[in-house]
């Protein structure tokens, strides 16, 4: 009987069924994945050799090829002394602008949404549903909707084409987005963590702070990297609010590359526009794992 | 002295009625235990004792004094959560002494109670830990103790053993007892588990739709349910109930249904009964007994054995009485099979008898 079962036993599939390697849905998902890859990367590695090659070597015309003679004559050109209309001081002016505008804007929008987020997940309140549709509600208004108004207002206050008012503006702008991304990230911290720290006599600021600042730092991460990118990257607001003196860096590199006078230098506006991108370029490469982990943690709950 | 008084409390939630004009006194020292199915509104009621809920009528005093309107902090309360609720990002320490740094305690007063608390859960060896490296039972000690560290009169209990498995239940339910003992102070403990409610409690508050059904002792509330819900709500397996009428014969009670007749010598009615009304005859399959223990009870019926279920140290056998379906607790040694006909008997007294609108008669 028993002799029996172990010969049963021995024939048929036995342990972890063998997968191939090759298959035509391997070949398909990785083929595909690698066609989509290249596609994208192809631009990026254009403009890094074009940035790199000198002018005479650029008319050539050769796009992909690599360059004979490296030089980082363009980057240093792009950044000191590339002519933005009549100035020609490159981009750096526009980097630090973009630094004034972009630190305070990131942290008091911040500082305020994640606020914002905590009170309407723990300290419900008559009327504070409706408050955040309505503040969600802002996150679908078309920009072109607000431009002018937002002139009007930043003139009354007398804050327009300055960098207060530009921060201002970012603030704003930012927190519909920021309030929902807390909220949502609050809303899934159980609540009888609150109740534990309301036993324990903690206050609003103190639960805040100590209890759900330090547990929070996946969501602040995320903020931080929306902000930041979004930030650095607008165009649209920075033109129409900052200012001349304040310009930032998008609009400045608008300035180079769409400069109608004398050669294209495409060298240097490939390397210009390798200067503004580094940044955001830089945020994700670091942040991309937290990023993703903090986005899964806040999407869950709605 | 009476410790938690609650009079005329109710809590709507827009327009639906959580809590409806309940009163509740619970003695100093004492270990109750609010027990209902869930949306009972048990667990409302411990959030407004502590405080974390607003009322909407009525009053609240713990200690007699109206703590109504004041804040959790300032009740003299300790609450342990189901979900344990420790900060996540502060070591077993400072989740202690968290309350304690709050308000203002001077440090080596922190200590010493940081230590009393620790030493009386047995945590000492995990208080430089943080809530993710610990078990689940280490996890509601360290909730329990940051309630202990805040040395108040009331302890609030919120389905504390809700999340354990069942083994670290049984332990630490025990463990609340000795605690209970020891430190002699009021405890509120919410649960839906009725083997927690009636080991632990003094007394036990059942809960229904917002309402206290029965508030008594474990035993009185087991053998003398006010009324059918209770009666079923408590005891497992459950109560069976016969639907029948009341007759009486010169002064002798019987239930009457489809032709079976039972007694009710010694049944001690708790209100005037009248012949004729329609009951419901509630026994608990562990007041029935097979006719070798039974011998010297007032009734006997020969009833046929359906199913047989083993189930430990027990034997569940189900049985027929005039339609109903009926089953019998019995010694897990008896050698019942399918198809047998046994003969049955209960004492009357332990029964319970139900009117039309469900109150014990």
């Amino acid at each position: 009987m028993s002799d029996q079962q172990v010969s049963v036993q021995n024939i048929g599939p036995n342990g972890p069924k063998p997968s191939r390697v090759i298959s035509l849905g391997n070949v398909l998902l990785y083929g595909s994945l690698g066609i989509t890859a290249l596609i994208w990367l192809l631009p990026l590695y254009v403009m890094i050799v074009t940035s790199l090659k000198g002018l005479p070597e650029v008319r050539l015309g050769n796009v992909l090829s690599l360059p004979i003679e490296v030089t980082f004559e363009p980057w240093v050109k792009a950044w000191d002394s590339a002519c933005t209309g009549l100035n020609c001081e490159g981009l750096k002016m526009g980097f630090w602008n973009s630094v004034q505008i972009l630190v305070p804007s990131t942290v008091i929008s911040i500082a305020i949404s994640s606020m914002n987020g905590y009170l309407l997940s723990f300290w419900k309140f008559k009327g504070s549903e409706i408050l955040f549709t309505i503040l969600l509600f802002g996150a679908f208004i078309p920009y072109q909707v607000m431009l002018y108004p937002l002139v009007i207002i930043l003139r009354e206050l007398g804050l327009f084409s300055s960098l207060s008012g530009i921060v201002l503006i970012h603030t704003m702008f930012g927190m519909p987005i920021l309030t929902l991304l807390f909220r949502n990230y609050f809303s899934s911290v159980p609540e009888e963590l609150f109740k534990a720290a309301r036993v324990d006599g903690a206050g609003y600021w103190r639960i805040y702070f100590e209890i759900m600042l330090p547990m929070s730092l996946p969501i602040f991460v995320v903020a931080i990297i929306l902000q930041v990118t979004g930030i650095w990257n607008d165009f649209l607001l920075g033109v129409i609010y900052a200012g001349t003196i304040n310009f930032p860096m998008t609009v400045q590199l608008n300035n180079i590359v769409n400069s109608t006078q004398g050669v294209k230098e495409y060298n240097v506006n490939m390397a210009a526009t390798l200067l503004t991108a580094a940044l955001p370029l830089a945020v994700y490469f670091i942040s991309g794992k937290l990023f993703v982990r903090g986005i899964a943690a806040g999407a869950v709950k709605g | 002295m009476s410790s938690v008084v609650i009079s005329d409390l109710s809590l709507n939630f827009g327009t639906v009625e959580i809590l409806k004009s309940l009163n509740l006194t619970v003695d100093e020292g004492e270990f109750v235990v609010l027990l209902g199915p869930s949306g009972c509104g048990k667990s409302t009621l411990l959030n407004c004792i502590a405080g974390l809920l607003d009322v909407t009528k009525g009053q609240i005093f713990i200690n007699d004094k109206n703590v109504t309107w004041e804040e959790p902090k300032d009740r003299g309360i300790g609450m342990v959560f189901q979900s344990y609720a420790l900060y996540p990002q502060m070591n077993v320490e400072k989740n202690l002494s968290f309350g304690l740094r709050v308000a203002g305690v001077p440090k080596n007063e922190i200590r010493k109670r940081v230590d009393r608390a620790a030493e009386i859960l047995q945590i000492e060896p995990l208080l430089k830990r943080k809530p993710v490296a610990l078990s689940g039972g280490q996890r509601q000690r360290v909730a329990i103790g940051r309630a202990l560290v805040r040395d108040v009169d009331v302890y609030l209990f919120d389905e504390p053993l809700s999340n354990l498995d069942a083994k670290l239940r049984t332990d630490l339910r025990v463990e609340l007892k000795r605690l209970h003992q020891r430190l002699g102070n009021t405890m509120i403990y919410v649960t839906h588990d009725q083997i927690e409610a009636l080991t632990l409690a003094d007394r036990i508050a059942v809960m229904k739709d917002g309402l206290i059904q029965q508030f008594d002792t474990p035993h009185g509330i087991y053998h003398k349910p006010v009324n059918r819900f209770v009666a079923d709500f408590i005891g497992s397996p459950g109560m069976n109930f016969l639907s029948g009428a009341l007759k009486n014969n010169d002064g002798q009670w019987s239930f009457i249904a489809e032709g079976v007749e039972i007694h009710l010598n010694g049944y001690e009615f708790s209100r005037t009964a009248q012949a004729g009304q329609s009951i419901e005859l509630g026994l608990r399959p562990e007041h029935i007994q097979l006719d070798n223990a039974g011998r010297r009870q007032t009734i006997n019926m020969q009833v046929e054995v359906e199913h047989v279920e083993p189930m430990g140290a027990d034997i569940m056998l189900w049985t027929k009485i005039a339609e109903h379906n009926l089953t019998v607790r019995t010694d897990s040694e008896s050698k019942v099979i399918v198809g047998d006909r046994v003969t049955i008997s209960f004492n009357p007294k332990r029964a319970s008898l139900f009117d039309e609108g469900g109150c014990r008669l």
